[in-house]
Order: C-alpha cells, then structure tokens, then sequence
C-alpha cells in the first residue's frame, strides 16, 4: 500500500475542511472498502481523513422518522429495535450483505458510497472508465456476467452493488451531507448517478462534502416487506439481482408499493412506474406477474448477463409472493 | 517504509526535543510544506486535528491486545492483521486472502468480531483487541478450542483461529439458534477443507453447554 498523510478531527468542520484541502484526499470510515482498494492499487490517495471520531454513530427517532447517523455500523442499524419495529426491510437488506465481521465495521455512509465491484475496476491492467476516464470499457464487450441492465452507457456498465442502497432507495431515505460550503439534504433517487459520460462519478457528493446522517420518513411498510437477493452462492456473496420490496396492504388492496432492484444498474434501481401499476390492486399471482414484466421495460442484456433478462423479473416476482404472503 | 525518515531541515533539529505530540505536529508541518503545501501547516495551525502525520510519519497508539497494554509506533498503513503477526509476533491470526473475503483474520475489536486485515491499526486508538492467543485462561482452553479438537473442526487448520474467533462472537451475539442461523453467521469464514459440518457442531455443543 502507498504512503498517505493521516489526520484524524475530532469534530464535522475539521473533517470537511481536511478533505476540502487536499487533492488526492478521502475519508476512512469502516475502510472494508477503502482498504481494500488501496491494497489493490485501484485508488491511491495521499492523505486519508479518519473520520471514525467524529460524533455521528446516533440511531434516533425523530418526528416520525428516524435519523441513521453516518458513521453507525451496518450491524448497529440492522439490529437496532425501532429499524427491526418500523424499517424491518432495511434490516433484511443489510443482513443479505457480506459477512458479520464486515457488517461490525462496515458504516452506513461507507456502505452508499461504496464502489462498484466490477472485476475491470478492480483490476489495474484492464481498461475502466471509472478507474481511469478515457481508458475504455473492459467489460462492454468482456466478461460482463455481473452487469447492468437498466441506464448503461456505452462508457460504463457496471453495478452499484451494495444491498443497502436497495432498500434506502425504496424507503425514500433523504442523505444529509456537510461541507465547507454549508449543508443539504440529497434524495436518495439523486444520490446515486447513472453512469453517463462520466462514469468516474459514481454519486453527486460534492468534493469535499461528508455524509453525516441518512434520514427515513415515517413508513407505512412494516408488515409486508422482503428483500429477495439471488447470488453464486448461499450468502457472503455480491447480488446478481436482487429485489427489495415494501407493500402496504389492506383488506387484500395494494394501498402503496415501494420497489427497487439491485445488481441490475449503476445506482439502485427504483420501480416507480411498478409501483404505480400496483396501486389500487389486489393481491394476486396475476397482477404480481404484470408488475414483473413492467418492471422489466427497457432492460438491454450484454453478451453473458443474458440471464438476468429472466432472473430479475423472476426474483421480483417472487419477492412480491413473499412480502404479501401470497400461496401459490 | 524503505528506511526513509521524516525530512527534518539541519537548523530544526531541536524540534526533536520537543514532546511527542508537539514533535509530531511540527514535523507534519514540515513534511506537508514539502509534499503539499497547505493542508498539514493549516490543520497545524488551527489545531482542529487531534492527530496529525505526514506521509513519513510514525503515529503513536495506545492498545490493548489479550489484557496486555502496549504503546507503539506504527505507520498509518499498517493493518490490525499486519501489526499483530509482524510488531507483536502474535502469529496466531491468519493472513489468507487479505481482502476480507475469508476470514482467517478474525479478532474481537473491544467484543466485536472483525476482519484485521481491513482495518488500519491506527483506527484502534484506546482499543482491547482478543486473538485467538487470548482465548485460554492459562493452560486451559476456551469451551470453543475443546468443542473443535472434539468435533473435528479442523483440518489443515489454517483457517482454524478465524472460525473460532467468529463462532464465540457467533454465540455471543445471539446468533447460534440454529443449524440454519449458525451457518450463516459463520458464513464470513471460509475453510477450504470443508470442515464445516463439525465446525457447526462444535458450535451447537458449545451453545447447549451453555458458554461460550
Ligand atoms: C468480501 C466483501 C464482501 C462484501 N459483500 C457485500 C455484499 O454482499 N453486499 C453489500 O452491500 N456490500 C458488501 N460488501 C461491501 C461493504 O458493505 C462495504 O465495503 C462497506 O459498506 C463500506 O463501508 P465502510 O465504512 O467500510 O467504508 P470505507 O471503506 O471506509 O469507505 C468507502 C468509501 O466511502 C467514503 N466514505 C465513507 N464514509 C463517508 C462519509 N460519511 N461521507 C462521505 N464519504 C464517506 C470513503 O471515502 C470511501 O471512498 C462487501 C465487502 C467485502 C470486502
């Protein structure tokens, strides 16, 4: 690994300001991706800010929300009492993810920026967009098992693969962010970014600007929730699609729907004209079955991903049966 | 770190003399005036960092490592895993893959399992870290060795000290309620010989026995 300055503040305004100032600079939370990064050689920065002291580890309920501070642990909010009562699908979410080690260190602003797992990008002999824009797309026309189906370019195909996001993404959850120049709230729909032209952006954090908390409004899905992940193996393994699903459902009516898939874009991938479909139905294999292939609109399959085409509608539909309880 | 040392001009020699905290703001001030002007000279200055080294630079940490208390000096980017194995000769925590894909680094992080080989040891500042090697209570093995030599959790047992780590923070946790629930919760360690079945047994014997 590279040499790098370190500093570690004490408090929000040093962070920001350490960050702001230094060129090649980035904030170490958990570092289960940073770390690895570095040891790989896919980033190399000259001077990490350690932001682990900064006071943001707060789980709370507020005005009938709640406030996930940045800096608490994938396993804190996963087993937190007011997510398991009122967010039980962030927490199934969280939990599909990687290993209990890695969800101990693991942070909740780690987990939203973390890095694409594209094998191009992690491999330094192979041309990426995102490592190094300009260098071409490995994967376009390479081993792309893993890779989108939904808003690619021709400059990048690569997945956001964190299973998190999944469920923040169909919770609506807004992300609060502090820089130098103040402070704002992102919707989680603007957070993450389509690749574009400029795949080297994998989000629209501002350089310099730090997540400091991740906020969830009052939900109505506590009851008929699932997150479905299908992957190479039974668990400790990245999502090849997965499905997270929050219905609101009374007298055997879709009151509301929250859907959104991962493994299949380069951010999470939110089904709103699904869930429009949705409203208003009953519970039923058949309209389970027409939400699937809606959500299925505009899908575009490369030459090993071929699968995914069935796979995902089929992981949806599924993980409707399981959130409705719908037999059969 | 190539046998380099801090670039201390000749007419600053005395800034060695200083304590230790000074002595390492100064020299990341000088150090950071040559590499990046600016950033270490400010924080410096405005004294918002409560640690500060330039890319050169030793950092001072305060551990606790199986009840023994050790102050060092280690390079920023130095692993958990590394500065275990290689400054304390702790050799009993495995280096598998290095990337937290296997496991075999497994300790307790003031109670908490994690995987050393992702986790720079100057993040654990005032921390109490348990390797394998501070299982035992003197001569005595922990319930969770004895349930692996009995069952046959092993075989090569390279990845041995890593799943033992895991499956007493398995059972602490609250995670050992099944088959089903034990493997995967002891899904982030992974033994090529297979020995998962009596590593799962292991647990369940430990988990009925009541300790862990
Ligand atoms: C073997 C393995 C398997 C995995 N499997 C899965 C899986 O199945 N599903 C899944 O979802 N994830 C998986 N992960 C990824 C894991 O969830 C992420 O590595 C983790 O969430 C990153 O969080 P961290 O706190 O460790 O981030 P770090 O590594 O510390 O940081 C990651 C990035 O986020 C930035 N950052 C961190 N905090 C902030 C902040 N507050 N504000 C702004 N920027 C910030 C850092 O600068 C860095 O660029 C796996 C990881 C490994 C190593």
């Amino acid at each position: 690994m590279n040499q790098f300055q370190y500093v570690r503040p004490a408090q929000v305004p040093g962070a920001t300001k350490a960050i702001t100032n230094g060129a090649n600079t980035q904030f170490l939370a958990g570092g289960t991706n940073l770390i690895d990064l570095m040891k790989m050689g896919v980033v190399a920065p000259e001077k990490l800010v350690d932001i682990n002291n900064l006071p943001l580890k707060k789980i709370e309920g507020n005005a009938g929300g709640i406030s996930i501070g940045a800096l608490a642990s994938n396993t804190e909010v996963a087993e937190h009492p007011l997510i398991k009562a009122n967010y039980p699908l962030l927490a199934l979410a969280i939990n599909a993810g990687a290993s209990p080690q890695l969800r101990n260190m693991a942070t909740v602003g780690g987990n939203l920026m973390q890095r694409t797992r594209c094998p191009y990008f992690f491999d330094t002999a192979m041309p990426c967009n995102k490592r190094m824009p300009g260098s071409g797309c490995g994967a376009l026309e390479g081993y792309n098992r893993m890779h989108a189906l939904f808003g690619a370019s021709d400059k990048c195909i690569a997945v956001n693969p964190s299973d998190m996001n999944v469920a923040l993404t169909a919770l609506d959850a807004t992300v609060h962010v502090s820089g130098v120049k103040g402070k704002r709230a992102i919707k989680i729909s603007d957070f993450h970014r389509l690749p574009g032209q400029h795949p080297e952006l994998d989000n629209t954090l501002q350089k310099g600007e730090l997540i400091t908390s991740v906020d969830l409004p009052a939900s109505p899905f506590n009851k008929n929730v699932h997150y479905l992940k299908v992957r190479d193996r039974t668990s400790y393994a990245f999502a090849l699609v997965s499905a997270a699903v929050a219905l609101n459902i009374e007298n055997n009516t879709i009151q509301g729907a929250r859907l959104a898939m991962g493994g299949v874009a380069h951010k999470p991938w939110r089904l709103t004209e699904t869930e429009a479909f949705l409203k208003g139905k009953p519970v039923s294999l058949d309209v389970f079955k027409q939400a699937a292939q809606i959500a299925m609109q505009g899908a575009k399959a490369y030459e090993h991903n071929k699968f995914k085409l069935t796979l995902a509608p089929n992981t949806l539909l599924q993980a409707l049966k399981t959130a409705s309880g719908l037999k059969a | 770190m190539s046998g380099k040392k801090p670039c201390i001009p000749a007419e600053s020699e005395d800034l060695l003399h200083g304590n230790r905290r000074d002595f390492l703001k100064k020299t990341s001030f000088l150090t950071a005036m040559a590499l990046t002007p600016g950033t270490v000279v400010k924080a410096a200055e405005e004294q918002w960092d409560e640690k500060i080294a330039g890319v050169f630079e030793k950092v001072s940490l305060h551990i606790d490592v199986n009840g023994v208390k050790h102050t060092l000096s280690v390079e920023p980017r130095v692993t958990l895993l590394d500065l275990l194995r290689e400054q304390l000769k702790l050799t009993g925590t495995k280096k598998g893959c290095d990337r937290g894909q296997c496991g075999a680094c497994t300790v307790h992080v003031n109670g908490v399992r994690v995987n050393s080989c992702l986790s720079l040891a100057v993040t654990n500042e005032g921390k109490k870290i348990t390797t394998i090697e501070g299982l035992a209570n003197g001569n005595e093995l922990h319930p969770m060795q004895e349930a692996f030599i009995e069952h046959d959790g092993f075989q090569c047992g390279y990845c041995t000290s890593g799943q033992i780590m895991s499956a007493v923070a398995c059972i602490n946790e609250g995670h050992a309620g099944s088959e089903a629930e034990i493997r995967e919760y002891m899904s982030g360690n992974i033994c090529r010989c297979g020995a998962y079945p009596n590593i799962v047994n292991a647990i369940q014997a430990v988990k009925q026995g009541g300790q862990s």
